[in-house]
């Protein structure tokens, strides 16, 4: 790992600075964590009395629950549902900043704010705008004949909850493509249009290849935020519900352990989305590295 | 510009208006439904334009809160949003740059195993440990306190990282002429490398500052006592209570209120806010 060509001769100073750091990481990251892992192998009877090691059965139970596995389902179309509205309205509005020379500032100030919105406030507004008694747009839907109540629709849910977590990702989304977009030299651009390629040939041959390493990144983000952030936009228009439709994993870990008290089967549903963590960020920094050398 | 396309030009800002519009729109009818009063909710759908109970509503939950769900005023809570988010931003940022600086100049045993350490906090985000992590603060009794709500937020990898990043962008010589002219390790760390992290400082700040601020699941378990709602979460409690028939005049002027002050931030800030966010992710 690298350091600086001299150093400071000290023996005690690096674990002093260190050590505040490391406290906080091993009693509030390391320690639960594994605490986790562990309790994710037992069974702790109802009243708390007796806890029976039993090997992987947490996991086995978890991977044959038909409520798990619709869990698994439900998170994945989440995820790609979010992943794509974000990335791709996101994109269009960062080529047309990328387009515009002074306004571009503005429109930019102005689409950026919601990256300050927390997602339980998210949730909020789109809730209120899609409430069946008195919400605009359940509103509007009604004039065109369509039945807005996410609470007995289960699609009608996860339209919702990918509405607000999309609406709230934009932002980030949009700063990230207008840095890439803005590292595209212009020569290459300028070089093709005097050669006959028109604008949209040029977005395809020239900007979307060598734009690629940023939108590889924010495929990584899009899906971690998805999975892992979107907590309060859950927790503050469905529940998880209709019938478990928008049950998405992270918030069933809070549902099973908190509300349902079952600490083993927690555990265990903690311990594999700590596995695809890991698997996303060993993915994103095997790509950075790779990034370095071209 | 390469070439000039006026119905493209004429394209691109219908587009941009476009997505302002859209993006701003939940926002406006939040305001808008904060200035009317309860009964403008009963009669089928929400107004679209300000109505005049804009003061009342605002006053109301500031200085009253909404007493039917049991919800601090306003002003509390705020109150403890900020300073939940100032601290953890400030700790954030002094635990991280402390460590960077150990782990980039100077050698000891057991470096490799520390910024390791560290890392694997970038892998275990709260919502997947919440559990263990719950019941270790509730062993140490910080359950309904300032220091519960943010000591365990305060580890960061990516702050570290990015302090790391800088200072090996340093130039090496001026440690050289430091140790020359005979500062320890300390002085060296207050008087050169402190003043030139400022920028980013600030910038990490900023994006601190926002993420404390947002926190809700972990507020949300460790605060059963009202005296230590942050706003983000409380607003929750409101309208969840009201579920059946909310007081949408009130639960949206909290809501503009707990948006009001990280959005201020980033529009103000954009420069420094747009550098945080844009390193932090490297």
């Amino acid at each position: 790992m690298q350091t600086k060509r001299t150093i400071f001769p000290n023996r005690w100073l690096p674990y002093g600075l260190l050590a505040p750091q490391l406290a906080i990481t091993l009693v509030f990251f390391i320690w639960p964590a594994l605490q986790a892992v562990k309790s994710s192998f037992e069974r702790e009877d109802p009243f708390g009395f007796k806890t029976t090691f039993i090997w992987f059965g947490n996991y086995a139970k978890l991977l044959a629950d038909p409520l798990y596995l619709n869990s698994l389902w439900r998170t994945l179309i989440f995820a790609v549902l979010v992943t794509a509205i974000a990335m791709g309205v996101s994109l269009i509005l960062a080529v047309a900043v990328n387009r515009l020379l002074r306004s571009g500032r503005v429109y930019t100030t102005l689409l950026v704010w919601p990256y300050a919105v927390a997602p339980v406030v998210a949730g909020i507004l789109w809730w209120f705008m899609f409430n069946p008694s008195i919400g605009i747009l359940s509103y509007l839907l009604g004039q065109l004949g369509v039945t807005w109540n996410h609470r007995v629709n289960a699609d009608q849910a996860m339209i919702l909850i990918v509405l607000a977590a999309s609406w709230k990702q934009i932002s980030y989304n949009f700063l990230f493509f207008v840095a890439g977009l803005q590292s595209v030299p212009a020569s290459l651009s300028e070089a093709a249009a005097i050669d006959g390629a028109g604008p949209f040939k040029r977005f395809w041959t020239i900007v979307v290849p060598l734009l690629s390493p940023t939108t590889f990144f924010l495929l990584i983000v899009n899906i971690n935020y998805a999975m892992f952030d979107t907590f309060g936009v859950i927790d503050a228009t469905t529940s998880g519900g209709p019938a478990q439709s928008t049950n998405i994993l992270v918030y069933k870990v809070y549902a099973d352990g908190f509300l349902g008290l079952n600490i083993g089967s927690s555990a265990a549903q903690s311990v594999l989305l700590m596995l695809i963590v890991i698997i996303l960020i060993v993915v994103q920094f095997r790509f950075v590295e790779r990034r370095v050398q071209y | 510009m390469v070439e000039n396309r006026p119905w493209l030009n004429v394209l691109t800002h219908l587009v941009l208006v476009v997505g302002v519009i859209v993006i701003a729109f939940p926002v406006y009818l939040a305001v808008i439904a904060s200035t009317h009063d309860e009964g403008a909710f009963l009669r089928g759908v929400v107004p679209l334009l300000p109505g005049p109970h804009l003061l009342d509503n605002y006053g109301q939950m500031l200085s009253q809160g909404m007493s039917t769900s049991g919800a601090p005023p306003l002003t509390l809570m705020l109150a403890n949003s900020l300073v939940m988010a100032i601290a953890i931003a400030v700790a954030k940022i002094a635990i991280s740059i402390i460590s960077a600086y150990a782990i980039v100049y100077f050698r000891f045993p057991l470096r490799t195993l520390a910024f390791w350490t560290i890392f694997i906090t970038l892998m275990l985000p709260v919502e997947v440990r919440i559990i263990p992590t719950f019941k270790v603060v509730a062993d140490l009794g910080l359950l309904n306190s300032y220091a519960g709500l943010t000591i365990p937020l305060i580890a960061s990898a990516t702050a570290t990282f990015l302090f790391r990043q800088f200072f090996l962008t340093v130039p090496d010589e001026l440690m050289e002429a430091a140790r020359v002219d005979g500062a320890g390790p300390m002085k060296f760390f207050r008087d050169i490398l402190l003043p030139l992290s400022r920028t980013n400082m600030a910038a990490l700040f900023v994006i601190l500052f926002i993420y404390g601020w947002m926190q809700y699941l972990w507020p949300l378990l460790v605060t059963t006592d009202t005296k230590f709602y942050t706003v983000v979460m409380g607003i929750k409690r409101m309208a969840a209570v009201a579920d059946a028939d909310p007081q949408w005049n009130l639960v949206m002027a909290a809501v503009v209120l707990a948006m009001l002050p990280p959005v201020l931030i980033v529009v103000f800030m954009q420069r420094l806010f747009v550098k945080g966010l844009v390193e932090t992710e490297k």
